[in-house]
C-alpha cells in the first residue's frame, strides 16, 4: 500500500503542488494523483493530517483514536499514501508565484518547484483572544494545547483553565478529560444573546443532527466530569507571578469579580482561513461579516483570479474538516480539466454527487456560525492591551495613531510597528483591522488588511543564497 | 501545566542552557521542555518580557530559541534528537539571520 515515496531528491516540477497536509490538501493530492497527475505534496508539518488531523498515524499506531472525526483523518492518510502522490515533509513555504513556482525550505535548505497547478490548502488558524496578559508564559490558545495531546500525549495537570468560545473548545476539554487530564474550569465568554441568533438556523441543523447530538454529548461529557463551568463571562484577565509567567486569572461573572490561581489559561476564539499566501499572490480577499474574517475571493471550483492557483478547505472560508476533504477534491477534478486531463463532462460528473455532500457538511454551518459568533470584547480589545505581540504594540497606541490619521492597517504598521515582526501580521492582521474600523466607525472590508509580500516565511540570507532551483531568476529578494 | 502519561517515558536527552531535560522520539522541543515544566522559552526584543510557546503551530513565533546554535528557530515546528543543545534567547533576535551569525 505503500505508494507514497519519502522524498530525498525533490523533483523540479510537477503537474500539481497542493500545499498543506490537512483534510482539503490529502483529498485534493489523492484524488488527482489517482486519476493520473504527478502530485507533490508540501507539508510544514512532520507528518500528514493537518492540524485537525494532527500526528493521526502516530496516535493509531498507539491504539489512540481519540475520536470517530479524527480516525476519519487515517482514511483520509490511507488513501493518500495509495494514490502515489509524494509528501515532502517539513516543508516551509516561503513563496508561491502567479506562474506556479512554489519556493519551501527544508532543514535550512531552500528550494523552487515548479507546478502546472498548485492547490493552496493551508486551512485555519485560531483567531487572536487579545486579553490583558495573553503574552505571559502560560498563556496558550486551545489549538496548542489540543496539539501537545496529539503530538507529544501531553494532558493538562494542576490549574489549568480554558476560555473562549466555539466547538473546539469543547472538544479539546473532552478529549483532554478522557486522556487523564485535569482542567479548572471552563470560562465561556460566549456572548448570551448568540443562543437564540442560533435557533434562527435550528431548521437548517437538523440536517445534521448528528452534528448537533455530538455537541450535546461533549457538553454532557464536560459537565459530568463536574468541570466547573462557567458562562457568560466578560472582562478577561491574565496577571504575572513574581517570575513574570502567568500566576492568576480574573473575569466578572454573574455580576462579581472573581481572580483564580493559573498555571496555564488556554484561549479560544474560533478560527479563521489562513490568508498568507492568497493575500501575497495579490487574490482579491471579500469580508465575512457573519465569520468576521476576510476569505479569499475564489469560484465553487476553488479558482482565483491567478490561473494556476486554486484554495481549497478553511483558507477559502471556514467550513469545517468534512468540507474541506470534498472542496480539495472539487479543485483537484477542476485542476486536471485545466490540464487537459479529465473533460468538462467528466469533472461535472464526477463533482456531482460532491456537491451534494459538500452541501450536507455545510448544512450545520449558518447555526455554529450563529452560536459561535465572537464577542465585540475580544474582536476589539481595550486600553493597554497588546495587540501585536511581535512588537509589543497596544490598542491604544493604535486607537492613537488612527486619531493621528492613519486610516489604514498599512499606513499603521509603518507608523506603530504593528505586523512588523517575525509571525508578519498572522496573529494581530484581524484585530488591526477591527480596531481601525472601530475607531473611525468605519467596516472592516473598508478598512482592509495587511499588503502581504512574499517570503512569507523568514529566510536566512544562506537559504536564500543556497536557492537550488530548476533556477528561477526571479528568486526574491 | 502539562504531564506526560507514565507509559511515555522519555528516552532522549537534551539540554536547555546546560541542564538536561527528557524528551520523547516525535515531540518537538517545545512540546518537550512544556512536559518537562519549562515554560518560559524567550525574552522580548522590544521589553525584555518572557514569553513561551503559544500556537504550537508556527503562525506566532513566539517559541523562538536557539537550538544547536542556530538563532531563532521555531521550537514548536523542530523535532527533538538526542543531544540537541537549546539555549533561550533573550533581548535582540537575530532575525534573517545571517549565516555567519551562526556557529
Ligand atoms: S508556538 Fe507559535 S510559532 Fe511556535
Amino acid at each position: 500500500m505503500s505508494a507514497e515515496r519519502i522524498a530525498t531528491d525533490v523533483p523540479a516540477r510537477a503537474d500539481i503542488v497542493v500545499i498543506g497536509g490537512g483534510p482539503a490538501g490529502l483529498a485534493a493530492a489523492t484524488e488527482a494523483a489517482r486519476r493520473g497527475a504527478a502530485v507533490v505534496l508540501l507539508d510544514e508539518q512532520p507528518a500528514l493530517g493537518g492540524q485537525v488531523y494532527r500526528a493521526v498515524e502516530a496516535n493509531r499506531a498507539r491504539g489512540k483514536t481519540l475520536d470517530a472525526d479524527y480516525a476519519e483523518g487515517g482514511r483520509l492518510v490511507d488513501a493518500f499514501r495509495a494514490s502515489g502522490a509524494l509528501a515532502i515533509h517539513e516543508a516551509s513555504v516561503w513563496l508561491v508565484e502567479p506562474d506556479g513556482t512554489v519556493g519551501f525550505s527544508r532543514a535550512g535548505a531552500a528550494t523552487l518547484m515548479k507546478a502546472e497547478r498548485v492547490i493552496v490548502a493551508t486551512g485555519a488558524v485560531e483567531r487572536a483572544m487579545p486579553i490583558p496578559g495573553w503574552t505571559l508564559p502560560g498563556v496558550m490558545t486551545v489549538g496548542a494545547a489540543q496539539i501537545l495531546l496529539k503530538t507529544a500525549g501531553l494532558v493538562p495537570q494542576g490549574r489549568v483553565w480554558i476560555a473562549g468560545s466555539g466547538p473546539l473548545l469543547r472538544l479539546y476539554a473532552v478529549q483532554a478529560l478522557a486522556a487523564g487530564g485535569q482542567l479548572a474550569g471552563i470560562i465561556d465568554t460566549t456572548p448570551p444573546g448568540n443562543r437564540r441568533a442560533a435557533l434562527r438556523h435550528m431548521g437548517g441543523a437538523m440536517g445534521a443532527l448528528g452534528e448537533l447530538r455530538k455537541g450535546l454529548a461533549w457538553t454532557q461529557a464536560i459537565r459530568q466530569a463536574g468541570v466547573p463551568w462557567i458562562t457568560g463571562a466578560h472582562d478577561l484577565r491574565a496577571e504575572a507571578d513574581d517570575d513574570g509567567a502567568l500566576g492568576t486569572i480574573s473575569f466578572t461573572a454573574d455580576g462579581a469579580r472573581r481572580s483564580e490561581p493559573a498555571d496555564t489559561l488556554l484561549l479560544h476564539n474560533g478560527v479563521v482561513p489562513n490568508v498568507q499566501i492568497t493575500r501575497a499572490l495579490d487574490i482579491e480577499h471579500d469580508w465575512n461579516q457573519t465569520q468576521r474574517a476576510f476569505r479569499p475571493r475564489c469560484d465553487a471550483w476553488g479558482s482565483t483570479s491567478v490561473p494556476a492557483v486554486m484554495i481549497a478547505g478553511d483558507g477559502a472560508g471556514i467550513v469545517g474538516a468534512a468540507a474541506s476533504a470534498i472542496a480539495g477534491r472539487l479543485a483537484a477534478l477542476e485542476s486536471l480539466r485545466a490540464l487537459g486531463r479529465l473533460d468538462q463532462a467528466a469533472r461535472d460528473d464526477a463533482a456531482a454527487p460532491l456537491r451534494r455532500a459538500l452541501a450536507r457538511a455545510l448544512a450545520i454551518r449558518p447555526f455554529l456560525d450563529a452560536l459561535f459568533a465572537p464577542s465585540p470584547e475580544y474582536l476589539v480589545p481595550a486600553g493597554e492591551t497588546i495587540v501585536c505581540r511581535c512588537e509589543e504594540v497596544t490598542a491604544s497606541a493604535l486607537r492613537q495613531a488612527v486619531s493621528l490619521g492613519c486610516l489604514g492597517p498599512n499606513q499603521l504598521k509603518s507608523f506603530t510597528r504593528c505586523g512588523m515582526g517575525p509571525c508578519q501580521g498572522r496573529i494581530c492582521g484581524l484585530t488591526v483591522a477591527e480596531v481601525i474600523a472601530s475607531a473611525r466607525g468605519a467596516s472592516v472590508a473598508d478598512v482592509g488588511y495587511y499588503r502581504l509580500r512574499f517570503p512569507i516565511k523568514p529566510l536566512t540570507l544562506g537559504e536564500l543564497a543556497a536557492v537550488h532551483a530548476p533556477a528561477d531568476p526571479t528568486a526574491p529578494r | 501545566m502539562f504531564a506526560r502519561p507514565h507509559s511515555d517515558t522519555p528516552h532522549l536527552t537534551i539540554t536547555v542552557d546546560g541542564q538536561p531535560v527528557g524528551a520523547r522520539e516525535g515531540d518537538s522541543v517545545a512540546a518537550a521542555l512544556l512536559a518537562a515544566g519549562v515554560v518560559a522559552m524567550r525574552s522580548t526584543p522590544v521589553s525584555q518580557s518572557k514569553r513561551g510557546p503559544y500556537c504550537m503551530m508556527g503562525v506566532c513565533f513566539d517559541c523562538l530559541m536557539i537550538i544547536d546554535g542556530v538563532p531563532s528557530r521555531q521550537a514548536c515546528m523542530v523535532s527533538v534528537r538526542d543531544g540537541m543543545r537549546i539555549e533561550r534567547q533573550r533581548g535582540p533576535r537575530p532575525l534573517e539571520v545571517d549565516t555567519e551569525d551562526s556557529p
